[in-house]
């Protein structure tokens, strides 16, 4: 089975503020990890390499020093790396990135299927995954909680739906986005890590990618664009309430409404 | 949409102006400055650069807004049961829809489902387009793009409108890279432009900031929304508005994923998963009293915990124990009561998202964390409240 897991770096903490006179982000870029959803699909990825056999190959786009996730990857227990990066595609928002990780992909290989983490802790869409899957012409399973079995040509999974379990059958190739804690994530190896430490990696730019249109990437390939940015209003209440047990009673209700807890 | 230009020629202090870049897309190349793929077009190098760098605004052909017309919402449903978001998102539509004097559309697809749109049309839109269709039964995002692509082929909305459902999350994208539209997810508040362009507001990096959205220059503009956010409208007695049969050739449906079955999910039990959780402290005098604490929760579809002490009493098991040497929760809702807040006590709750402590002692320490401090004692407020919530149960 050819197996593909595309992961992301993201920033270390989500710590953010926006200097309230220019309006810019402040934040520091220095700290930078795996997206923290990814490595349940980097999980799931090996455990069906190593129940069908076949090569998993983890696919990543963003900076330069996005190519740290690879070798984490690799000392996890990936086979093959594949770094998508260029300056024009910067400021890529979900179309646009989709569209190029979908082009890096055809040009990185071949696979069965395509694991994706759940969602990103920067983004936060969770739909990049199904973004990819409709440009490259496949079926996708989203919030996919337990895989059930793999066959020759498809497999098994159980996708989680608000109130039910939908079991679906998913010819190859396709794509799934898996749930946290579908399996618990394995501590990367540091023999692993060391074997791998100068493992090559394969570099994809815009000359390399079958549309070399540049109108289609980064921001000029982005439909949506952010207006403004802005500290949120703080939610952070603290109030204290006192009073009869009757005027409590009716703010606490009051509240509770207003919040649609009740109704 | 645009570039930014790097004039090397003004470059003076190449380490300094490399600084400016907080996500450090700046690189010294042979005392040339390059802009690597970090770059996230912020533009502060252009305010802070002294003229090194320019950003060049590109012109685009500019698309026919009014050729895309009403605002258009997806029925959200699981074998025919509709989610409520649907009827919030309904309401939005219908605000929106009045701004700009266009239709309020709903497109509901499945199988089976004829008889359920009437109900939608309780709620205020001008048409249903409904697609009942075999190939339709049970969730296959292939089919379902299918059938909502040819609504939007067809009917050309300016805005579509769906709920951040476990559906809605993965077909809205699968719909929007289709058209190679623009798509927000989690949007928080909507507005709209007289020219139909879509204000999608939503949080980035955790809420921490928060973000104004445009689609200024593709059709249709997609956005979805998660459940509670927006006010559904008042369903009311008379029906308005028409349903109409999408036509959709069934050979069109050519997805070779197949549904097995479709289950429902076992009762998620323990007080990990609560959205609500009521808490009983040593302010509860006797173990009789835990019912009033168990009623509110049932009233408030929660569930209940307690402190250690109510532990070690024997009141309560274990596993409703809150705190350190008990479960960490993080529910939406969480008031405790007679609850002093201990340290160790509040290190498994502190991340609950509204805290309403109820304590009769002013200087208990859970009132630092609570976004709500009820001085007051629990046995004249509980009842009263369990009995407001009843009352207004009736009513609604």
């Amino acid at each position: 089975m050819e197996i593909l897991v595309c992961i992301k770096q993201v920033p270390g903490s989500n710590k953010v503020e926006v200097d309230p006179v220019t309006g810019v982000l402040k934040r520091n870029s220095a700290d930078a990890k795996m997206n923290p959803y990814d490595l349940f699909a980097l999980e799931t990825g090996l455990r069906l390499r190593e129940k069908y056999g076949g090569n998993l190959s983890v696919l990543t786009m963003g900076p330069p020093q996005a190519a740290t996730i690879l070798y984490e990857a690799f000392a996890m227990g990936a086979d093959k790396g594949g770094l998508i990066t260029d300056r024009k595609f910067g400021g890529s928002d979900v179309l646009a990135t989709s569209y190029t990780l979908s082009q890096g992909i055809r040009k990185f290989g071949t696979f069965d299927i395509i694991i994706c983490g759940l969602q990103t802790t920067d983004g936060d869409t969770a739909q990049v995954g199904p973004e990819v899957s409709e440009m490259l012409g496949i079926p996708c399973v989203c919030n996919v909680r337990a895989i059930d079995k793999a066959e020759v040509d498809c497999i098994i999974v159980d996708m989680e739906m608000s109130e039910d379990i939908e079991k679906l059958k998913v010819p190859f190739p396709c794509l799934i986005t898996v749930q946290k804690d579908i399996y618990e994530p394995r501590l990367p190896s540091y023999k692993k890590q060391k074997a791998t430490a100068n493992r090559e990696i394969s570099r994809y730019s815009l000359n390399d990618m079958n549309d070399k249109n540049e109108k289609n990437y980064g921001l000029d390939g982005s439909p949506t664009c952010v207006q403004k940015i802005f500290p949120p209003t703080s939610d952070k209440v603290q109030e204290t309430w006192t009073g009869s047990g009757e005027d409590l009673s009716q703010r606490i209700y009051g509240a509770l409404k207003k919040m649609k807890f009740t109704a | 949409m645009g570039k930014l230009i790097v004039h090397q020629e003004k470059v003076q202090d190449i380490a300094a102006l490399i600084k400016i870049c907080p996500f450090g897309a700046m690189e010294d190349k042979d005392g040339k400055i390059e802009i690597n793929s970090a770059c996230r077009l912020c533009k502060l190098c252009v305010r802070k650069g002294k003229g090194v760098f320019e950003f060049v605004e590109e012109t685009f052909s500019e698309i026919d807004k009014s050729a895309w017309r009403g605002i258009a919402v997806y029925v959200d449903h699981v074998d025919g049961k509709i989610h409520p978001v649907t009827y919030e998102l309904i309401g939005k539509a219908r605000e929106l829809a009045a701004k700009i004097n266009q239709p309020v559309y709903a497109v509901f697809l499945g199988e089976g489902i004829d008889k359920k749109a009437q109900e939608i049309l309780h709620y205020g839109v001008d048409k249903v387009y409904i697609c009942d269709k075999r190939e339709l039964r049970g969730f296959n995002i292939e089919n379902y793009a299918t059938a909502f692509e040819t609504f939007i082929d067809k009917i050309k909305p300016a805005v579509v409108l769906v709920g951040a459902t476990p559906v809605g999350r993965q077909l809205a994208p699968r719909v929007a890279a289709h058209f190679h539209t623009g798509l927000t997810a989690d949007c928080t508040v909507l507005d709209i432009h007289e020219n139909t362009d879509l204000v999608q507001i939503r949080p980035a990096f955790g809420g921490n900031i928060m973000a104004e959205i445009l689609t200024p220059n593709h059709r249709p503009q997609m956005a979805t929304v998660r459940y509670k956010i927006m006010d559904a409208p008042k369903r009311n007695d008379e029906i308005s508005g028409s349903i109409e049969t999408l036509e959709l050739n069934s050979a069109k449906f050519t997805s070779k994923v197949e549904v097995l079955s479709i289950i429902e999910k076992p009762r998620e039990i323990g007080i990990e998963n609560a959205d609500v959780l009521i808490v009983a402290g040593r302010g509860v005098k006797k173990k009789e009293d835990l019912k009033l604490i168990r009623e509110l929760a049932e009233v408030l579809n929660g569930d209940y915990a307690c402190t250690r002490p109510l532990v070690e009493n024997g009141w309560l098991e274990p596993k409703r124990q809150i705190g350190l040497s008990g479960r960490t929760v993080r529910p939406k809702l969480i008031i405790t009561c007679g609850v002093s807040g201990s340290v160790q006590f509040v290190a498994g709750m502190e991340h609950s998202e509204k805290i309403f402590a109820i304590n009769s002692d002013p200087k208990a320490s859970i009132f630092k964390v609570a976004n709500y401090a009820v001085v007051g004692d629990l046995y004249e407020i509980i009842p009263k409240l369990i009995e407001k919530i009843k009352q207004g149960r009736e009513i609604a």
